[in-house]
């Protein structure tokens, strides 16, 4: 056994010298990115359905893209899905800052990199860094974290202007805690459609959400 | 809600949208006698969105009241069934039967009814659909009513049934709210058929269809007797 033979063997073990290899994606952001995308999808479609059912403006969501079928059914979806929407996203924001996730890969985010970085992708002069993101992602992951709390919010004082009637007011009323709670709902589907547009054009992003994948020596930058 | 309904049923069997749900067939109260397993399920989050509701159900904590110039006109009609359709009740011969845990179960008319200390209210109705309207309704606050009769208010559900067949049901602890009435006037005179003559019960804490029209009968009671659409789907607390 030769010295590159050794040095393979401990590659991903915890002794020796040589560092493990780290995981691009650690399993339980793996694991809360898909519930998330059950949730909000669930969210999401139930949420057109009862939206359609009183319509405030001059269209409504087509049939096939709603969930629960009917009024009573959407807002069953909605109220399930809701919880699973809240305990992983609070599982989520305490995971990220007890592990230091929000810290090491979302901060900081600074004017000057997101103008420099969004120039750089509108010229596709903007390389996929594996395992960093660059300022304008990090903007956008900031920006939809705090869509979803807004979204939370102002879908509680939708659900009861009575009871949480301080939440109402603060959003100006039941009308305008509809009205906020659908422009949450567009930034995130915005969010959604350019997240799904960007893992086209990049597939190789797609496996690591999955299974994990490894940051190699020189694939950092690859 | 007749638009809902028929709607509905247009739809039954319609493949749902996304991939994620396809895995729970034909779910979502198609058949409210055959519940399958998604049924199941949303049953149980309804429960215990049931729980949790009842939990944040303060007694003190008002509903907005409003202004008189606020109030929505024309007001508008909502049921099942279309406004051609709303039952009429002779207030003559009406009576308002009782029955479960109450001391004294002789049926009241409206003379009676009316005899009883009346407040106004100028509440904002909020329809399960999403649409609010303000209007204005006078009656019987329903803990005095219950106090009146004799009531259990220890029992756990306040149950009414309608001269239309709608029935529906109630927590007690909405029912002793101070808002909870048993309408008899609404915009300042007495309830025509669409609005629920001869009696309604106006409960401004919870969502509109918990708001049951042309009352002919009410039940104090430790049973749940579920709703006409909590039966088929809708969340049964829908408080507001």
């Amino acid at each position: 056994m030769n010295a590159t033979q050794v040095a393979a063997g401990l590659r991903g073990g915890r002794h020796g010298d040589i560092p493990a290899r780290r995981v691009i994606h650690p399993w339980p952001l793996r694991v809360m990115h898909w519930v998330n995308a059950v949730a909000i999808i669930t969210l999401i479609g139930s949420g057109w359905q009862i939206y359609n059912a009183s319509p405030f403006l001059p269209f409504t969501f087509p049939e096939w893209a709603t969930i629960g079928q009917w009024l009573g059914g959407a807002i069953a979806w909605h109220l399930a899905a809701i919880w699973l929407l809240m305990l992983n996203g609070l599982t989520y924001l305490t995971w990220g800052v007890a592990s230091g996730h929000f810290r090491e890969k979302l901060l900081p985010v600074t004017p000057h990199a997101v103008l420099r970085d969004a120039w750089a992708a509108l010229r596709f002069r903007l390389p996929h860094e594996v395992g960093t993101y660059n300022a304008v992602q990090r903007l956008l992951y900031l920006g939809v974290i705090a869509l979803g709390i807004l979204a939370v919010l102002s879908g509680l004082a939708v659900w009861k202007p009575v009871q949480l009637w301080p939440l109402s007011d603060l959003l100006g009323g039941f009308f305008m805690s509809r009205i906020v709670h659908f422009i949450a709902m567009t930034g995130i589907a915005l969010f959604f459609v350019v997240h799904l547009v960007l893992v086209a054009l990049v597939p190789r992003v797609l496996p690591p959400m999955i299974i994990g994948g490894h940051l190699e020596g020189r694939g950092i930058h690859q | 809600m007749t638009v809902l309904n028929s709607s509905r049923r247009k739809l039954l069997g319609r493949a749902l949208a996304f991939g994620a749900l396809s895995l729970l067939p034909g779910c979502d109260f198609d058949n409210v006698q055959h519940p399958d397993l998604a049924d199941d399920f949303l049953r149980l989050m309804s429960g215990w969105n049931n729980e949790v509701q009842a939990a944040l159900f303060n007694p003190n904590t008002l509903a907005p009241t409003f202004k008189a110039s606020q109030i929505t006109r024309p007001p508008r009609f909502n049921a099942f069934y279309d406004i051609s359709m709303a039952p009429h009740v002779d207030v003559a011969t009406w009576r308002l039967e009782l029955s479960g845990q109450i001391g004294d179960r002789r049926p009241w008319g409206v003379t009676q009814l009316r005899a009883l200390p009346q407040e106004s209210q100028i509440t904002r109705l909020v329809c399960v659909e999403g649409w609010r309207v303000i209007g204005q309704w006078s009656g019987v606050p329903l803990r005095h009513f219950l106090r009146a009769i004799d009531a259990d208010t220890r029992a756990r559900y306040v149950a009414f049934r309608c001269a239309d067949g709608y029935f529906d049901s109630i927590d007690m602890e909405s029912a002793l709210h101070p808002q909870t009435i048993l309408a008899l006037d609404f915009l300042g005179a007495p309830l025509t058929a669409p609005f629920g003559a001869p009696l309604r019960l106006r409960i401004p804490t919870k969502l509109g269809f918990k708001n049951p029209k042309s009352i002919v009968a009410l039940e104090v009671t430790n049973k749940w007797t579920g709703g006409y659409w909590a039966n088929q789907g809708y969340n049964w607390f829908s408080g507001s």
